[in-house]
């Protein structure tokens, strides 16, 4: 028996790939196992090649794996003229010739033969490639058969009846899932076809190959999340109650799902002309006593570099969230990559600051946002979750206990009237806000409008203790000096109070070290785990503290192991760059493995980069994956 | 109770409550319009019944922006042209507080435009003033959305090749509910309408003439007013909506020739202000959102009651 399926759903966009996969995880999760999925599509809303991979097994699963072992192929919707069901222009089919490539050995191809002919199938060669990697090919109407029992759409829950049964999968979660899902004819008409599919493949074929559901368990109840859920999720914990934001993928998810959730929970939404007035409304609530949020992806948050800035000066505490893809400029819209670091490190004008943290995993996105929140309140300082369309966009299964945590609505270092009372007022009984004689980690307690007793002004410009405009050269050095000491208390408190936000893998006494951040961590704790399994000595570290930087641990990482490569999605090693700029050392014991084709890096690849760099060969991995020497190297 | 006990307080409110009592003293220069503003603005706030502590004025960037420098209310002093969208949430975090937006011609109507149009299109229940010397200030006379065609300056010496933006047109087009013309020349009709666009619940823009006399010499805001309301040759209705677009037209079109006219020019009463439309369609709290961080009782939501659909 196989020990993890990777199934992987592939047709058009519009075929209803989504809800199925949907489904068909949470069935898998369900029945026991762990699972992960990926989703690949393109930047268009109906038509062009789309599939969702599945992987699943009895022990946990951080990435999507390397190439993949059961392929459920739709036709593709975007090769047909809905209203002719007829083909048009000369598209191939692909979700036989695009996904072929990435098939395992053994694997099991199951085809749409009502939508896929047969001079279709030759000429991408199926059965020659059949022989040669020993896959089982099932073709099956399945088109013909969802006609049959309801309408031609449901041909994916024929091709699920189907994949099912050679899988030897019960059907009883999917059923349950389709029951919740929809109800009368629709229903009816998909049982049917369900088990109309199932049974069919089962009388008809001989299942010759070797993969099968694997069996497994779980001690606790789960829950299938994305990336996006964890963080709107962790914001809602957090006691954030009003986002702002201008619709640009792949942030789009994260508020979304606020924007549908806020309504039942006395929250505000807001969708806004751009994202300069996003990230300003954000600050106006927050200023108004109001935990709230912005985010964007990499072009939009550009545009919020205003307010961030606002913000920073003005102590207003906020939380952006930047969800990154493929760049420059628009860039690839659905495609992930880790490149907007140094753009949301620095973005903004004069010795500004703000907390970056990068979450690696589905946990780390709750847990990070929660921990955004209540950093950015307490400073009074912008917080910024960055992470990518793959995190975004990736379930994973977890514990569902793990998210059994307070709320946390508290305002941080926000005085209540009766303490207002006995604060610092001038002469003329206006509110210190600003004062920098007793601040305490460098945070001055604020006001909220409306508070007695409470008047100051809040400006961007630099600002005397009550919030006049000042140039006098002792306030302003004062002032400075009070905000940057900020980022400098916050560093502490990360490494003294709290558990360690960075993630670490392998053997401690390891002699090689993988540093990554953000969505890759997945792919680089599976390689770190084959290459201690192959007799190496591997250990990582996943760091998500990039501002202020986790300089303890990578330090101690690095000084830890003889030679380290950074495992970064972007071209320009801006991860290196920034452990290099924050360390000022260790850069002739850092190599780099950078991907940004637009597709995350999987564990084989890795594996590769090592080997490649062990041996100290002149060449790299693969066409797709680069390796950046050391310094003097 | 509200947590916000400056919010509702009812008391006789002396006019010096909203001059600090301490530094600053304005550092615009003498005769410059924006002082009309300033004074308009304490008039009538104690005539509304606004305590300084209940009002909340967030500027932009600019001569115009120092407003609330000078005027000791809650004060955000926000970026260039970003007033409106700061104004906005913190209205609708926090609906009790009497929010005022302000900035100059080039703040709101330049770089601010975009704010501005949705801010009244969504009829936001704030008061915006625009204070219209048609001249960058700050920045040294600099041609500004609202100079004159031919207007010649330092970054346009040959003389503006644009038309100049139509302030209250705009304003009408993209659906703010009241909308009013005054001048810092004539104290007393500032006063009354700037009262009645703080009492207005929608989006209140009131373009303000001030002039500025180190950069805009030439400028029609010293010539005498007419307002439209006092005149027998302007009768029209300001509730009707074709009426006001005509009259704007028209004063628009004479406004750099020597003829400025002031007043009201379209009030709607009856339009629900954007945070009623929003409660309407369900996406208002009824308490105001911030109150409820200071509600020891408030029922905060988990996020584990949203798993369900998860599992
Ligand atoms: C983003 C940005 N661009 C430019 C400036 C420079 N700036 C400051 S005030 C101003 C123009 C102000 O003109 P206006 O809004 O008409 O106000 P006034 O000074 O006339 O009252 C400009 C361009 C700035 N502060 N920020
Ligand atoms: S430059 Fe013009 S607008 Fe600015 S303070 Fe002087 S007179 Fe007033």
């Amino acid at each position: 028996m196989s020990d993890e399926l990777i199934w992987r759903i592939a047709g058009g966009s519009g075929d209803g790939i989504d809800s199925t996969s949907q489904n068909f995880a949470k069935a898998l999760m369900r029945s026991g196992l762990d699972v992960f999925t990926h989703r690949h599509y393109p930047s268009r809303i109906r038509g062009g090649h789309t599939y969702v991979e599945i992987r699943a097994a009895d022990r946990e699963v951080q990435s999507r794996g390397d190439g993949y072992n059961c392929l459920l192929s739709l036709g593709d919707s975007f090769a047909r003229n809905p209203q002719e069901e007829a083909y048009y222009g000369n598209e191939e089919i692909k979700p036989l010739s695009e996904n072929l490539d990435e098939l395992r050995e053994g694997g099991v191809i199951v085809y749409d033969e009502g939508l896929i002919s047969e001079e279709d199938v030759e000429a991408v060669n199926l059965h020659e490639r059949a022989e040669e990697n020993d896959w089982h090919v099932f073709p099956v109407d399945l088109r013909g058969l969802a006609k049959e029992h309801g309408r031609e759409v449901m041909r994916n829950t024929a091709g699920v009846g189907v994949t099912a049964a050679l899988l030897d999968m019960e059907l009883e979660h999917i059923e349950d899932l389709m029951s919740d899902a929809m109800g009368g004819d629709i229903l009816e008409s998909n049982l049917e076809i369900l088990h109309e599919a199932y049974e069919m493949t089962q009388e008809e074929y001989d299942f010759e190959h070797d993969l099968r559901v694997p069996e497994g368990s779980h001690e606790t109840e789960q829950a299938l999340l994305s990336g996006s859920n964890a963080i709107a999720y962790g914001a809602i914990d957090a006691g954030c109650r009003f986002i702002a934001g201008y619709p640009m993928t792949p942030w789009t998810d994260v508020f979304t799902i606020l924007s549908q959730n806020f309504p039942d929970m006395g929250g505000v939404s807001e969708q806004v002309e751009d994202e300069i007035a996003a990230a300003a409304l954000a600050v106006g609530a927050s200023h108004a006593g109001v935990k709230a949020m912005s985010g964007s992806s990499g072009g939009g948050f550009a545009l919020m570099s205003e307010p961030l800035g606002l913000a920073e000066m003005t102590e207003t505490p906020l939380v952006l969230v930047e969800s990154m893809r493929a760049g420059p400029s628009t860039g690839m819209p659905t495609k992930p990559e880790q490149a907007d670091l140094e753009h949301v490190l620095y973005t903004s004008q004069g010795d500004s600051q703000r907390v970056v943290f990068a979450p690696g995993n589905i946990e780390e996105a709750y847990e990070q946002t929660r921990l955004a929140f209540e950093i950015a309140w307490d400073y009074q300082i912008p917080a910024i979750v960055i992470y990518d369309q793959k995190l975004s966009g990736e379930n994973t299964n977890v514990d569902v206990e793990f998210f059994d945590r307070e709320p946390q609505p508290d305002l941080g270092s926000t005085l209540t009237e009766e303490e207002l009372r006995e604060a610092a007022h001038d002469n003329s009984g206006k509110f210190k806000r600003f004062n920098h004689e007793d601040a305490e980690n460098g945070v001055a307690p604020r006001s909220i409008p409306g508070q007695k007793g409470g008047r100051y002004l809040a400006t961007g410009n630099e600002h005397s203790p009550v919030g006049h405009i000042s140039e006098d050269p002792d306030n302003r050095v004062a002032q400075m000096e009070r905000r940057l000491e900020k980022l400098e208390s916050i560093r502490a408190e990360l490494d003294e109070e709290r558990d360690s936000t960075q993630t670490y893998f392998g053997p401690e006494d390891a002699e090689y070290g993988i540093i990554t951040w953000g969505s890759s961590q997945g792919a680089v704790a599976e390689a770190i785990e084959r290459l201690n399994a192959q007799g190496h000595s591997v250990k990582g570290i996943s760091v998500s503290d990039m501002m202020p930087f986790a300089e303890k641990e990578v330090t101690e990482f690095l000084e830890s192991v003889d030679e380290a490569m950074v495992v970064e999605m972007n071209a320009t090693a801006q991860f290196r760059g920034l452990i290099q700029k924050e360390l000022g050392r260790f850069g002739d014991k850092m190599t780099s493995l950078l991907k940004f084709n637009g597709n995350p890096f999987e564990p084989a690849e890795i594996v590769e980069g090592y080997e490649v760099n062990l041996a100290d060969e002149d060449r790299q991995p693969t066409a797709q994956v680069r390796i950046e020497p050391a310094a003097g190297d | 109770m509200s947590a916000f006990n400056a919010i509702g307080e009812e008391r006789e409110i002396d006019r010096d409550e909203y001059t600090p009592g301490v530094e600053p003293q304005p550092t615009w220069c003498p005769g410059c319009g924006d002082f009309g503003v300033l004074k308009s603005l304490k008039q009538a706030l104690p005539e509304v019944g606004k305590t300084p502590e209940e009002v909340l004025t967030v500027t932009g960037i600019g001569c115009s922006g120092k407003l609330n420098s000078y005027l000791d209310t809650y004060g955000f002093h926000t970026i260039h042209g970003r007033s409106l969208p700061v104004a906005r949430a913190a209205k609708l975090a926090n609906p009790e507080l009497e929010v005022i937006a302000a900035g100059g011609d080039g703040d709101g109507y330049g770089i601010g435009g975009n704010h501005f149009i949705h801010t009244a299109r969504e009829n936001h229940d704030i008061t915006y003033i625009v204070f219209n010397n048609e001249i960058f200030g700050l920045t040294k006379g600099q041609t500004s959305p609202t100079s004159p065609k031919g207007h010649k300056s330092k970054t346009q010496p040959s003389g503006s090749a644009k038309t100049p933006l139509r302030p209250l047109s705009t304003s009408l087009n993209a659906g703010a509910s009241y909308i009013a013309r005054t001048a810092a020349v004539n104290p007393n009709q500032a006063k009354e309408i700037i009262k009645e666009a703080i009492e207005h619940d929608g989006f209140a823009h009131v373009d303000f003439l001030t002039q500025c006399p180190t950069w805009n010499k030439d400028a029609r805001q010293y010539v005498p007013y007419i307002d439209v309301q006092e005149s027998d040759d302007y009768d029209f209705d300001v509730h009707d909506r074709a009426e006001a677009a005509e009259m704007m037209r028209e004063t628009e079109d004479v406004l750099n020739e020597g003829t400025v006219l002031t007043g009201r020019y379209y009030v709607e009463d009856d339009r629900p202000s954007y945070s009623q439309e929003k409660h309407a369609v369900g996406e208002m709290p009824d308490q105001p959102l911030a109150e409820r961080y200071f509600d020891d009782d408030a029922e905060w939501e988990r996020s584990y009651d949203l798993l369900d659909r998860h599992k």
